[in-house]
Order: structure tokens, then C-alpha cells, then sequence
């Protein structure tokens, strides 16, 4: 079992250099998450992506396809201590998936979060479960599995730091970013 | 009151005793020796097993200088000893002021009728100043008042970096001599410092001793850190690091700073803790939504894996034996706790009351286990018998976690967090220690916000 993801390890490692700006980028991203779960993958958003991956990185291709990602939707969002997609969370993953078919270059990490109320190694497992769950259905859904790198956040990372229920259910979440 | 029998022995043995050298210390460049020896064994103790004690009072000199008055680092000394004794809560501190004048060495025979009518059960004497090449000379004497006998004896020398821990070390003879139990003063915590705003909180290792003093940080806080646990040795840290944004356990060398990433898998790593004899790691691997548990030969990086299912199985902990480890899974569909032998076979549930159980920790005495608890939207810090007999809960608040025991087995520290408002204010996260009988609760003092905490063996 070890072995056989080692190829999927060894694609994560070629990313390294740009996790930092990707991580920072996610979090601003999830803000404007809720505005539009309108668009689908366009055309004109495809062309806007290859331009991104093709011109080895032009900084400003690069944020479109995180304004892209941020307008199908990149966050996902569970129920206390579950992993279970909901008919809300399949939606939108049914447009990431779109969305990463259009723009077949592009390669994402996902990072799984749990909210404030359990213990912090538990939590870092339970985000990884939620990582992979997201995970599992967009290849489920054509992606190929090595077009995303998975990591866990645990409780490390809130999106919404109050200790309430509102913020404890936006915390639970998983958060797809380009990688 | 009646648990604090006392020196009831009528024992006559001399005080000339022959001294029974331990070596117990080496500094960086100055060997420090302190020896100690106990007089008889006939003195009654203290039984701490249950409830609340009355502290012992016990009065401790200002130790002296070469012209029989007390010197600058001599009072230093007695203060630190002090202090160790009264955070127990087993002892108090008979005042100072008080004091009727102590000997002006160690090696004169307190007035015992000048002191007994002050309460105190003890009386620690000594002497301690620098000598011409900037040393510390230290001797000490414990005397029991009742029984007007020499308990302990003991002296060495140390460079001026090791003034704190011969202090401790002292504090640690009077704590072995009236409770009967083993000490834990001359200690060390291991723990993460918290500061920034909430949602890009900046965590770093830190070390101090265990009264907060000698604090230094061992991380820069670039790559957020977790879970420090010491070895055996106390001379490495264990702990989860996201280098690269790649959570991943690393071994950190304390003396040199030198860090090494524990072997390169596909998946997360995390939860490590040392087995008794520091050769293996013990620790969780997840991958593909399931978290099993590994053992990882610390000599060859290889993993063996424990637990194999579709649940979350992490937070492990060793036995103190190495015989078995105890975890929390989710496999019966609540978080809970299980036991099973060091090679994954017989897997037992332990915990069955309401709520869910979290990060056991084996007692270093083997008999109880700590754990995290939640249950109706309070968290808990809580003691149980190996069988699962016998729950204790011993502290509570909006957010306990992750208790971490003394050497002794009788005290446990953790961190506390107090809810955070809408717009980050509050979320206080201080470490705090506790006796398990439940009494005695303490803040532990900290430069910033602490969490994570992992008590030291005894140093060497």
C-alpha cells in the first residue's frame, strides 16, 4: 500500500516551490467562495487557464484560474467528526471536476480542516479523511488522481476564528486550491 | 491531618553518617556532584495516594555563606527549593520571618526546641556561595524536627548555569524523603508557543524547565509545529512539522538544534511518541481517509504497521513496560479508547462511559491512564485504571487537551483555552498542572500562549 502511491509523492515534491503562495492564496479565495456557485467551467475560463499553465506562470494567469476555482466553488463543507459528501458538496465538486477537465494542465492540492471541538491529532486524521473524500470524488469524476496532492490542516487553520457553532461549520471544510 | 505521620522513629542513629555519593549531574564543561545520604529507614511518610492533603510544613533556611550569614546565591537556592515544594502541594513553607536564627553551617546541630514550636515538620539547612574561581559549593542538611534526626546530607559544586538545577535536585532529595515517592523537580517541559492572529497562528517548540524558568525557543516558527514528546534520554524531541507543507514527524537533537525528517511516505505521519527504551517511534500514518498506527524503528526508518482498518486510529502510547500501547478510534463510531499488545494483537476497548475519549497517556507507574474527554460541549482532562475501572475527572473547561505526566506519575500538565469572540478576541491557551488526586490546579508560566506540553523524565 505504501508503494503504490510513491508516484504521487514524488509529483508532490516537483510542486514544493509553489505551495507557499498556493496555501496563502486558498485562504482569500474561500472568502468569496459563497458570492457565485454560478459559473460551470466556460470556455472563455479554459482559455484563460491554459494561457495560465502555458506562459510558465505568469502571475496574473495564474490568479484567474484561482478566481476560476473560487467561482465554481472551492470549498466544501461537512457535518461534526463526518467526511460525508453532501448533495451541496457533491454539487460543487461536479463543478471542480469540470472545471480541472477544461484546464487539463492544472494540478491542485486539497487541504482537509476540522473545527475547534476535538483534540488536535484526531482532528489532523479527520481532515485528512475529508481531504481524501474530496479527492476520491473528483477522480471519481474523471480527474486524474495524480492532478491532486492531498494535505490535512487538523484544527490548525480556521477560516472562521470564533468559538461558536456558525464558525465551527465553516471550519469544517475541505478547500481545493491550485497547487 | 492524620495522613501527615511523621518521624515517629526511635530510631537513635547517628548523624555522622557515612555519605552515600551519587553522581547525578554533568554540566557542559563542569562536573557537578552532589551526594546524599539517608539516615535509617525508619521514617514514617506521608500516604498521598487519595484526597486532599494537608501540606507538611517544612522550614528552609536561607543558605549560608563561608561568614555563617546568608549569601546572595544561598538565598537564591532556598527560594528555588521553596518554591518546588510549595507548587507540589504537599508541602508550605514555614515563613521565613519567622525564622528563629538557623545554624550558621550545615555541619551545626540545629537547636531543635527553637523550632518545633513553628510547626515545622523539616529543616533544610546549607550552605552555598561561589568560591575564588566563580564555582558554586553547596552542602545541605535535611533534619526531621520531631525526631530531632539527620533525614539527608548532601554538597557538590556546579558552574553558575547550574545553580537552578542543583536547587531542584535539593528540592527533589526533600520531596523523595517525606512522600516516599520518586521527584520530579529537576525537570524539563518540552511545548508549542502560540502568538498571532487566530487563523494564521505562528507555533514554535519551546523548552523551560518545569517551573517555567530557563526558557528558550527551539524552533523559528517558519513551519507551523505540533506534539513535541521527549525520549527516554530527554535528549530528543519528537514532533509533527509542516517543512515544505509537508506534515511529517521529525527528530530534533536538543544540544545541537539539528533536525532530521523520520523517513519520507506517502500520506501524513504524525502522533509520535518514544517506546521506554527510545530504539521506536510509535506513531500514526494517514492515507486515503484512514489513519492506522505504525511503529517505526528509529535505527533503520522502517514502519510496521499496528492497526489495520477504515478507522481514524492515532494518539498511541506506550505502556511504560513497552508490553502494550493504548489509542483512540473511531472504529465503533465514536472516538474511544483501546488497548492492545505492542504488536497490534488483542485490541480491547477500555472506555465506555458517556462522551468521547482522546490522547491517552500511559502513566509512567503503568496503573492509570490519562486521557482528554468530551462530553456535552466541555472537554476534560481525566485519569482511569488500565481496565477502564475507576474513571477520575480531575479538570474541565470550554477546551482541555493533551495532558502529559510528571516521572512520578502523580502530576499532570495540559493546556487550557478559553473561547475565542467572532472577531479573535480571547483564546487564552495557557499550560496548567494538576495533582491526580485533582487538587492543586496551577497555571505553569509562560512567556506567550502554550499548548501541547510534554513532561521531561527525570534529568541525567
Amino acid at each position: 500500500m505504501i508503494k503504490r502511491l510513491l508516484p504521487l509523492f514524488a509529483a508532490s515534491l516537483l510542486l514544493a516551490a509553489c505551495e507557499t503562495a498556493s496555501t496563502s492564496s486558498s485562504d482569500g479565495a474561500s472568502e468569496v467562495q459563497s458570492s457565485s456557485a454560478t459559473a460551470a467551467a466556460s470556455s472563455s475560463s479554459t482559455a484563460a487557464t491554459e494561457a495560465a499553465t502555458s506562459s510558465s506562470e505568469a502571475p496574473s494567469a495564474r490568479t484567474i484560474a484561482e478566481n476560476q476555482l473560487a467561482s465554481v466553488g472551492n470549498t466544501v463543507l461537512f457535518g461534526f467528526d463526518s467526511a460525508s459528501l453532501t448533495d451541496a458538496a457533491q454539487a460543487t465538486l461536479n463543478r471542480q471536476a469540470a472545471f480541472m477537465q477544461a484546464s487539463p494542465t492544472l494540478r491542485v492540492v486539497i487541504g482537509g480542516h476540522a473545527d475547534e471541538r476535538g483534540t488536535r491529532e484526531y482532528n489532523l486524521a479527520l481532515g485528512e479523511r475529508r481531504a481524501a473524500a474530496t479527492r476520491d470524488y473528483l477522480v471519481a469524476k474523471g480527474v486524474n488522481a495524480a492532478r491532486v496532492r492531498i494535505i490535512s490542516y487538523g484544527k490548525e487553520r480556521p477560516v472562521a476564528v470564533g468559538s461558536n457553532d456558525v464558525s465551527w461549520a465553516k471550519n469544517r471544510r475541505a478547500v481545493t486550491a491550485l497547487n | 491531618m492524620d495522613m501527615m505521620i511523621f518521624g515517629a522513629s526511635a530510631n537513635t542513629v547517628s548523624g555522622n553518617a557515612l555519605w552515600r555519593t551519587l553522581l547525578l549531574s554533568f554540566f557542559a564543561f563542569m562536573l557537578f556532584i552532589i551526594s546524599a545520604g539517608t539516615v535509617g529507614a525508619q521514617t514514617q511518610r506521608l500516604d498521598i495516594t487519595e484526597g486532599q492533603i494537608a501540606p507538611i510544613p517544612v522550614a528552609i533556611a536561607e543558605f549560608t555563606g563561608p561568614d555563617g550569614l546568608p549569601s546572595e546565591v544561598g538565598r537564591q537556592i532556598s527560594q528555588i527549593i521553596s518554591d518546588d515544594l510549595v507548587s507540589s502541594g504537599l508541602f508550605s513553607a514555614v515563613d521565613s520571618a519567622a525564622f528563629i536564627k538557623p545554624p550558621e553551617s550545615p555541619s551545626i546541630r540545629p537547636n531543635f526546641s527553637n523550632w518545633s514550636p513553628l510547626g515545622a515538620k523539616g529543616l533544610l539547612v546549607g550552605s552555598a556561595f561561589l568560591d575564588a574561581d566563580g564555582l558554586l559549593q553547596i552542602e545541605f542538611v535535611l533534619w526531621d524536627i520531631v525526631s530531632q534526626r539527620n533525614i539527608t546530607e548532601g554538597g557538590g559544586s556546579a558552574n553558575q548555569s547550574g545553580i537552578r538545577r542543583i536547587a531542584h535536585q535539593i528540592a527533589d532529595f526533600v520531596y523523595q524523603e517525606f512522600t516516599g515517592d520518586s521527584p520530579y523537580f529537576d525537570t524539563q517541559v518540552v511545548y508549542v508557543s502560540e502568538s498571532g492572529p487566530r487563523d494564521r497562528r505562528v507555533k514554535r517548540l519551546a523548552i523551560m524547565d518545569q517551573d517555567g524558568f530557563n526558557h528558550k525557543f527551539l524552533t523559528s516558527g517558519l513551519d507551523l509545529v505540533l506534539t513535541p514528546r521527549f525520549s527516554p534520554t530527554a535528549h530528543e524531541v519528537a514532533y509533527l512539522n509542516y517543512f515544505n507543507d509537508e506534515p511529517n514527524v521529525y527528530l530534533l537533537d536538543i544540544a545541537s538544534g539539528r533536525t532530521e525528517r523520520l523517513g519520507s511516505f506517502p500520506g501524513m505521519t504524525f502522533a509520535p511518541r518514544f517506546d521506554p527504551d527510545g530504539n521506536k517511534l510509535i506513531m500514526s500514518l494517514a492515507q486515503d481517509g484512514r489513519t492506522d498506527i505504525f511503529q517505526m524503528d528509529l535505527r533503520t526508518q522502517s514502519l510496521t504497521q499496528l492497526t489495520r482498518s477504515a478507522s481514524i486510529d492515532t494518539s498511541p502510547s506506550f505502556a511504560p513496560d513497552g508490553s502494550r500501547v493504548v489509542f483512540n478510534s473511531d472504529r465503533g463510531g465514536s472516538q474511544q479508547l483501546y488497548v492492545m499488545d505492542a504488536n497490534g494483537k488483542n485490541v480491547k476497548r477500555i472506555s465506555f462511559r458517556k462522551g468521547r475519549y482522546a490522547t491517552p497517556v500511559w502513566s509512567p507507574r503503568g496503573d492509570i491512564i490519562a486521557f482528554t474527554k468530551m462530553f456535552k460541549g466541555e472537554f476534560f482532562i481525566g485519569v482511569m485504571n488500565v481496565d477502564g475501572s475507576g474513571e477520575r475527572l480531575l479538570a474541565r473547561g470550554f477546551l482541555v487537551e493533551a495532558p502529559t505526566w510528571a516521572p512520578n506519575g502523580r502530576v499532570l500538565m495540559y493546556f487550557k483555552q478559553e473561547p475565542v469572540s467572532n472577531d479573535g478576541q480571547g483564546g487564552e491557551t495557557y499550560l496548567y498542572r494538576v495533582d491526580i488526586t485533582g487538587f492543586n490546579e496551577r497555571r505553569v508560566s509562560t512567556p506567550a500562549d502554550a499548548s501541547d506540553p510534554a513532561w521531561s523524565p527525570l534529568l541525567q
